[in-house]
């Protein structure tokens, strides 16, 4: 069979055709995933170097002066993640239970139309409008401006996953609450809404890792600072910032520092976005069974 | 979808707990809807004072000169298309290729752990490549890629000029890395939609297993796969942080890709904290007005071509 079939004219050509272009597309994803292999390879390189507990811990230094580190930023980024956290979670959580109640219709499907297009704006957009809303008005800088830009960030992602995720609940369980009499309330918050729950942590895990360097919508909302700041009204220091402020800076050390603040920030994304993936399989699991 | 008739139904509230549960959900999803309705109109009435004093001259005109409160975008907008498009060329390729490769060709061992890689590389926080433009790629690109270029290609006035490092072509290599993920997941989902059928088909008529996948399957998908590139094209206009730091920022236009430029993120990303006057920070939020409304347009045209392939699940 194999035989006859190589005597069709050009076959033997077809098939090494085929294996160079399957070669072809495996370089091309291996390219592609090869160049993440570098990145994160000159990262840790240049990183680790930078890395040690003053640097985790102490104020940055001025020029000249060695040592210093980014405790501040990392408080600061601590600090605006948490409030964003807080001001997206209901929101986002809310119209996704709405969205997932109420499905079709004119209105759930401007919601969403709607959350598209927030998903799609470039944050740096988002950082003007803060700027417009928080900072322009109170005429100072302040770290819930950047919570605020951060909220919008991740506002997106949280809608679609907790939509997502309430819809996956199999109806009948749904309809099993209602039929015990629970009110559409309790059927909701009480069975619904623990049944999704891996699902809607792992959405928020993602959108922290999303926001988490994102440095644009800080130059004019956190906008930085030299000293330990913990009251979100003020200017605050983020590590996403101190990084970009370094690396653009002409000195040696501060570009050194960079690369251990990138090391850290590329470390927490990694590792959120591992949890999310664990955490997702597991709820998998847990639906199967 | 399975559910479908029973989630097309209205969920009705009656007992007291149940009324107030709904109001409380409305006034989350009203407030969302607020936000972002606000997030347009602050952005319109931020521009307002440059929209009435330039008019539309604002988008063709190129003398962006603060000190006399001349501005004009078409050196942002310049940068914006030629970085976005110079990007889209070097990730359209390796990004559906690399989909191929994932949706068709590779066994499950290794399709796993490739995928997972290359979305790490989305989650790659946008200051680190540029930390990594800055002092990795821009070196290569003045003393290895930049003159090898030259000497092929330097009679024409692309590829001519000084090569300073940072300018077009780097800051296009850098958005080219940040969005080949995006073009790789997107399109690997859409060819992995492709009804099995048409494959077994195609196979039963004896095509090989390449010629299934590029002049079968790759053409159903083309309208989803195109969309994911368009989408794709939409991240790269907007990214900020790593074209900044590697375009040189200088708002001139130069027909040479190794000229340093500027985009319309990266402007209001440099000038915003420093814009003294009210018309000067109207100036650079209308810059942040066009960008949003591209962005829109850009992002509603990918998303429609992608549904129209993978069914009505969004991106």
């Amino acid at each position: 069979m194999a035989q006859n079939a190589f005597r069709y004219k050009g076959l033997r050509r077809r098939r090494i055709a085929s294996w160079l272009g399957i070669a072809l597309a495996f370089c091309c994803a291996a390219i592609a995933a090869a160049s993440l292999l570098v990145i994160l390879g000159y990262v840790v390189v240049q990183g680790a170097g930078a890395i040690n507990f003053d640097f985790l811990t102490q104020l940055p230094h001025p020029i000249g002066v060695p040592g210093g580190g980014v405790g501040n930023g990392i408080l600061g980024t601590f600090i605006i993640l948490g409030i964003a956290t807080l001001m997206a979670v209901p929101i986002g959580l809310l119209t996704g239970i709405y969205l997932s109640l109420f499905g079709r219709g004119v209105i759930p499907e401007a919601l969403r139309f709607l959350s598209d297009v927030l998903s799609g704006v470039p944050s740096i957009a988002i950082g003007l409008f803060a700027y417009a809303v928080l900072v322009a008005p109170l005429r100072h800088f302040s770290g819930f401006s950047a919570s605020f830009a951060f909220m919008m960030l991740m506002l997106p992602l949280l809608v679609r996953t907790s939509e997502q995720a309430i819809r996956s609940v199999p109806q009948s369980v749904r309809e099993g609450a209602l039929a015990l009499g629970m009110s559409n309330f309790r059927a909701t918050v009480g069975i619904v809404l623990p049944t999704a729950r891996p699902a809607i942590i792992t959405a928020l895990l993602l959108a922290i890792a999303r926001v988490i360097g994102e440095t644009a919508p800080l130059l004019f909302t956190a906008f930085g600072t030299q000293f330990w700041e913990a009251n979100p009204g003020n200017p605050m220091a983020v590590l996403a910032l101190q990084v970009f402020n370094y690396a653009i800076s002409p000195y040696a050390t501060w570009q050194a520092q960079a690369w251990g603040g990138s090391l850290l920030l590329v470390g927490a994304v990694f590792v959120l976005s591992l949890g999310a993936r664990l955490m997702l399989r597991r709820s998998m699991k847990g639906l199967e069974a | 979808m399975t559910d479908e008739p029973q989630f097309r139904r209205v969920a009705r509230f009656v007992s007291p707990a149940d009324r107030g549960f709904a109001a409380v959900v409305y006034g989350g999803s009203i407030l969302f809807a607020l936000l972002i309705l606000g997030l347009f109109v602050e952005l319109v009435l931020g521009s307002w004072p440059s929209i009435v004093r330039f008019g539309p001259g604002f988008i063709y005109h190129s003398g962006w000169d603060p000190i006399n409160s001349k501005f004009g975008a078409l050196p942002m907008i310049y940068g914006t298309v030629v970085t976005s498009l110079i990007a889209i060329v070097l990730a359209a390729f390796v990004g559906i290729m690399a989909a191929v490769f994932l949706a068709d060709f590779a066994p499950r061992w290794l399709a796993t752990p490739l995928s997972f890689l290359i979305e790490l590389l989305a989650a790659v926080p946008s200051v680190v490549y540029g930390l990594w433009g800055l002092f990795v790629l821009s070196p290569f690109v003045r003393t290895a890629l930049g003159p090898a270029l030259q000497k092929v290609l330097g009679w024409t006035p692309i590829f001519s000029g000084t090569i300073y490092g940072v300018g077009l072509l780097t800051a296009g290599m850098i958005l080219a890395l940040m969005i080949v993920p995006t073009v790789t997941a997107i399109s690997r989902d859409v060819i992995a939609a492709i009804p099995r059928d048409l494959r077994e088909a195609s196979m039963a008529l004896g095509t090989t297993k390449w010629e299934t996948a590029v002049r079968v399957v790759l053409p159903a998908a083309r309208v989803g796969v195109f969309g994911a590139c368009v989408l794709a094209l939409g991240r790269a206009l907007g990214e900020t942080i790593a074209v900044t730091m590697v375009i040189g920022n200088r708002p001139e236009i130069s027909a040479s890709v190794f000229a340093p430029s500027y985009t319309l993120a990266s402007v209001i990303a440099n000038e915003f904290t420093e814009a003294t006057t009210s018309i000067y920070v109207s100036a650079l939020i209308e810059l942040g007005l066009i960008l949003f409304a591209v962005s829109i347009v850009v992002n509603a045209l990918a998303r429609v071509m992608i549904w129209s392939v993978r069914g009505s699940e969004r991106v």
